[in-house]
């Protein structure tokens, strides 16, 4: 490759235009959650995985609202199913059922 | 001959009606199950935006009441229709034939124990709003000492599934803001912390007051929801949050922690609104009969409602509903 002593990086701007609508679509059906959360941060923040790795139910719903699934599945991929997350969510969202949703959606794929 | 109105209910609305009323000529006969006037407010120190003084604005509102039969101490036995006209007997043993009814029986503060995780009542140094301006009203409160680290928690029993409470409870933001400021005042040297999910600075100077909070005040805002609070063995407390704006878990240790309790329906509104089948929503809060054109009416016609019994509103909505509902009243006695 030619040398042009400079070099383009992907754009990281969030492309709502480019998300899978399908895909989130899909997802909300299979768990309400990826709707209704508020995005406080009580799951993150009681994470007993993200101490060690980055873990966060919160930004794993938001990397799939903005069409970054392998992003989500990063962000899960320490989680250790213990629930704390889901005792501490104010919108009640069953964590445990999101999390499993989502890796058996993309897992599927 | 004059007619009789019932107002049920010390608190501001209650007060402000009976004050409205009595100037429009009525017997009107205001029932309060504590022993003083005033409800919260009479529990307040200082008041938002501007931090103004409580004690002289209730004194204003009683004052105004006139000719008011104040009943003090006196719970709703019963209620009903008679005809046109209601009937109640109170546990005073007092029973009054009225033309109307106003139910002005305001809101509950969250229990601020049953989010054990905060650990109120279980913690030395986790206290609540009401404690603060309890504090700030008599200077004493052993769980306060000299903190030099404080957090405020938003949002402690509202906007919570997992309290039975999804609504907001409209004034916290308001109210932990001025605390913050105020506690700095108090503490100098302090750092003040505040936690929300979101601010909801809505009213006429409350941007303003942020806006001090933040530049006069060195507040320092952390947007994550507390998720879970424990006690060192020195008596300090660990707070842990997410700092969602940098993606974060976030830890900080703390010398006092004010939680900003929310509302509930009040508990003995709720009773008397069941004896006349006032119906409520999902929340627990009265229905009125439309959300815009009639806030301060209900299905049962002379039955008159204004202030939080309808849902969390400030001091100064809750006083345009106790007018607006006098000038509702006044015209149906009219018709009537």
């Amino acid at each position: 490759m030619m040398d042009f002593g400079f070099y383009l990086t992907p754009s990281s701007t969030i492309e709502l235009d480019k998300v899978d609508r399908k895909a989130v679509d899909d997802l909300a059906r299979a768990d309400s959650g990826f709707r209704t959360c508020i995005a406080c941060g009580s799951c993150t923040a009681s994470c007993t995985a993200g101490v060690f790795a980055e873990t966060s139910v919160r930004r794993a719903i938001l990397s799939v609202l903005n069409g970054r699934d392998e992003k989500a599945m990063d962000l899960l991929s320490s989680c250790m199913l213990c629930g704390k997350c889901m005792m501490v969510c104010p919108r009640g969202i069953n964590t445990r059922h999101l999390i499993l949703s989502l890796q058996k959606y993309y897992n599927g794929k | 001959m004059a007619k009789n109105i019932i107002v049920i209910g010390g608190g501001p609305a209650g007060l402000e009606a009976s004050a409205r009323l009595d100037a429009l000529g009525y017997n009107v006969f205001l029932v309060e199950k504590e022993t003083r006037l005033g409800g919260h407010l009479a529990r307040w120190d200082r008041l938002f935006p501007e931090g103004v003084p409580a004690a002289p604005v209730l004194e204003k509102l009683v004052s105004g009441t006139g000719n008011t039969k104040v009943m003090l101490e006196s719970e709703v036995l019963s209620l009903s229709r008679l005809g046109k006209s209601f009937r109640i007997s109170l546990t005073s043993g007092v029973s009054v034939i009225a033309d109307a009814v106003l139910m002005t029986t305001g809101f509950d503060l969250f229990d601020a124990s049953k989010k054990e995780e905060y650990g109120y009542g279980i913690y030395d140094h986790v206290v609540t709003n009401a404690d603060i301006e309890g504090y700030f009203r008599t200077g004493k409160d052993p769980r306060i000492g000299s903190p030099e680290r404080i957090g405020l928690v938003h949002c402690v029993g509202s906007r919570d599934e997992k309290a039975g409470c999804r609504n907001c409870s409209k004034v916290c933001c308001a109210t932990a803001v001025k605390q913050a400021c105020e506690l700095k005042a108090k503490f100098p040297s302090a750092t003040v912390y505040c936690f929300y999910m979101d601010l909801r600075m809505f009213g006429r100077g409350y941007e303003d007051l942020y806006l001090k909070a933040q530049k006069e005040y060195g507040i320092r805002f952390i947007r994550g929801r507390v998720s879970e609070v424990s006690e060192k063995i020195d008596k300090t407390l660990q707070v842990k949050a997410e700092d969602t704006l940098s993606s974060t878990p976030l830890k900080v240790s703390l010398d006092l922690l004010v939680l900003m309790a929310g509302m509930r329906p009040s508990e003995a509104g709720a009773k008397v609104g069941k004896m006349i089948r006032l119906g409520t929503g999902d929340d627990g809060y009265f229905n009125t009969s439309d959300g815009f054109t009639g806030m301060q009416a209900t299905s049962v016609p002379g039955l008159f409602v204004a202030g939080a019994s309808t849902g969390p509103k400030t001091l100064p909505d809750t006083l345009s509903e106790a007018r607006a509902a006098s000038a509702l009243i006044h015209e149906y006695l009219r018709e009537s």
